[in-house]
């Protein structure tokens, strides 16, 4: 199939419905109505539905109901509509329900900008809601990488019975790129299982996000701790780019990756051994591409992200502890990282000019 | 061969059609293009803008500090975004406008009033289509023929101006020689 002309938000939204989305609930916020708009259109044509909700509350306790009955389903938001789903999110976890949510992220706090940033960092890999639940959270570099991490997610979602999370920032959002699409795939879900129905009545399906006794409680905080563990084995997606013998790293994901990339490839032309790591799924993090860097060669990491004060390099802190300097280049509400400072950063850093942060 | 472009105009001068129409134009013919529009708090009057990038290879990093082009319709854009303009880069302006005097001295400036062209062919709304042809026929990233073809293809929902958007390929053609 020719290559189509997208727009971020539609293609993730395309994405969704040949993915097997047939149900999408949301509320408008800016920049992300795309998604909704495309959605209206666009599900009736294959037998779904589309409901436009009264509040970002109602549109993802919808996906509650969808996802028990064995649809396929997505909701969509812009960060601070993304604290308000948060506790249907965290229902969703509980529920062993499967749905996928978009947060195409936005200035913060509070109403924050609606200029594109990187400033859920936090909320969406720690504890998007209440009670220590996660999320696989797929953080898209370009539009073709929106298109196939959104598909993904739906796989994902299936397969471990849990919310995932696809967090593109509000450029990747509006940009339009060429896409190839993936083919459709068969709306029919497998039947759920769930450990309440283990702890009550085997033969029927029961979905709760509330268990009576202690045991049973603890039994199912067990049962995500483990899923998540073997997350952090099996779900790590990362590019690393001309990292082995690197003497400088930079370390960003989303718009941002792909800005320190083009930095990275020509501070290689003029052969300074600077490398990108660039995380593809912010949770789990790549704590292993952080083990294979040369710590006798490497001067020091930047970390790039559109989060003021940062957020990410916190995890790197976590994965390198304390082997080498971090420094922090950040920016926020609307402006933008560009290849120019990560450029000269790097090479400050290699030549030795280099102040350390914190 | 990259070619990065800012294209910057009221509301309404059809901005970022300037900027899809030339991505559209290179994925017909085999080149990779990235648009990135401007949203915002955008004030009536003021300049809606968009990034547009044409490449040969697989397109980076769409956020740089210099532009190679910058295609000005209106005042407000042009002093907002020359300076983002490489030294030896290429300014085209509107010149029913913008006056090409206070187009910086270390570019090219193409003039073309484009607005007075348009209306002598029929309507001012052509004005971005003979813009858009002016760019890629001083860029030489596309022949007249590919311009056409994309312009009418694209434009194809709407016949009785298929004669009007032809004559605005050929007009911006000719105007940036």
């Amino acid at each position: 199939m020719a290559k189509q002309f997208m727009k971020g938000t539609e293609a993730i939204a395309e994405a969704a419905v040949r993915g097997g989305c047939r149900f999408f609930a949301g509320y408008p916020i800016t920049p992300q109505n795309e998604i909704p708009e495309y959605m209206s259109r666009r599900l009736p044509e294959v037998g779904g539905v589309f409901v436009q909700g009264e509040s970002e509350v109602s549109s993802v306790s919808m996906l509650f109901g969808a996802a028990a009955v064995g649809t396929r389903c997505m909701t969509s938001s812009s960060s601070p509509g993304m604290s308000l789903k948060s506790e249907g999110v965290s229902a969703l976890a509980a529920g062993q329900l499967p749905a996928v949510i978009v947060n195409v992220s936005r200035g913060g706090p509070g109403v924050g900008s609606i200029q594109a940033a990187q400033m859920d960092y936090f909320q969406v890999t720690r504890a998007m809601g209440h009670g220590g639940h996660r999320l696989i959270v797929y953080a898209p570099s370009t539009v073709q990488e929106a298109v196939d991490l959104t598909y993904k997610a739906f796989e994902k979602a299936d397969e471990y019975q849990a919310p995932m999370l696809v967090c593109p920032d509000g450029s990747i959002g509006a940009m339009m790129e060429a896409v190839e699409l993936p083919p459709f795939r068969d709306a029919e879900r497998k039947r759920l299982t769930t450990y309440a129905s283990q702890c009550i009545n085997p033969d029927k399906l029961i979905i709760s996000t509330f268990h009576y006794t202690a045991e049973h409680s603890e039994g199912f905080n067990r049962l995500l701790e483990e899923m998540y563990e073997g997350w952090k084995q099996n779900e790590v997606m990362v590019e690393e780019y001309e990292t082995e013998d690197a003497e400088v790293v930079v370390c960003a994901y989303g718009i941002v990756g792909r800005v320190a990339k083009d930095a990275v490839k020509q501070l290689r032309a003029e052969g300074i051994k600077a490398g990108l790591i660039r995380p593809i799924t912010l949770f789990p993090f790549c704590t292993k591409s952080f083990e294979k860097l040369d710590y006798g060669k490497l001067k020091g990491i930047l970390v790039a992200e559109l989060s003021i004060p940062a957020q990410m390099i916190e995890d790197v802190e976590l994965a390198t502890k304390g082997r080498v300097p971090l420094e922090s280049l950040t920016h926020s509400g609307g402006r933008f990282i560009i290849t120019e400072e990560v450029y000269d950063r790097l090479k400050a850093m290699a030549l030795g000019n280099t102040k350390e942060v914190k | 061969m990259i070619n990065r472009s800012v294209v910057a105009g009221f509301g309404g001068q059809g901005v970022m059609m300037i900027g899809k129409m030339l991505c559209y134009a290179s994925l017909d013919h085999g080149k990779h293009a990235l648009f990135l529009p401007s949203y915002g708090t955008e004030q009536r009057g003021g300049t809606a803008n968009c990034t547009v990038i044409l490449s040969d290879e697989e397109i980076g990093s769409p956020m740089t500090a210099h532009i190679d082009t910058l295609i000005a319709m209106n005042e407000p854009s042009l002093k907002k975004f020359q300076g983002m303009v490489k030294p030896g880069g290429t300014v085209y302006i509107n010149s029913s406008l913008v006056k090409p005097e206070d187009v910086r001295e270390d570019v090219v400036c193409t003039a073309i009033p484009v607005d007075d062209l348009a209306h002598e062919l029929g309507s001012t709304k052509v004005a971005n289509i003979i813009m858009l042809s002016a760019y890629a026929a001083g860029t030489g990233m596309f022949t007249k023929e590919e311009v056409t073809e994309t312009v009418l293809h694209k434009l194809a929902s709407k016949p009785q101006f298929l004669e009007m958007n032809r004559k605005a390929v050929e007009t911006g053609f000719e105007h940036a020689k």
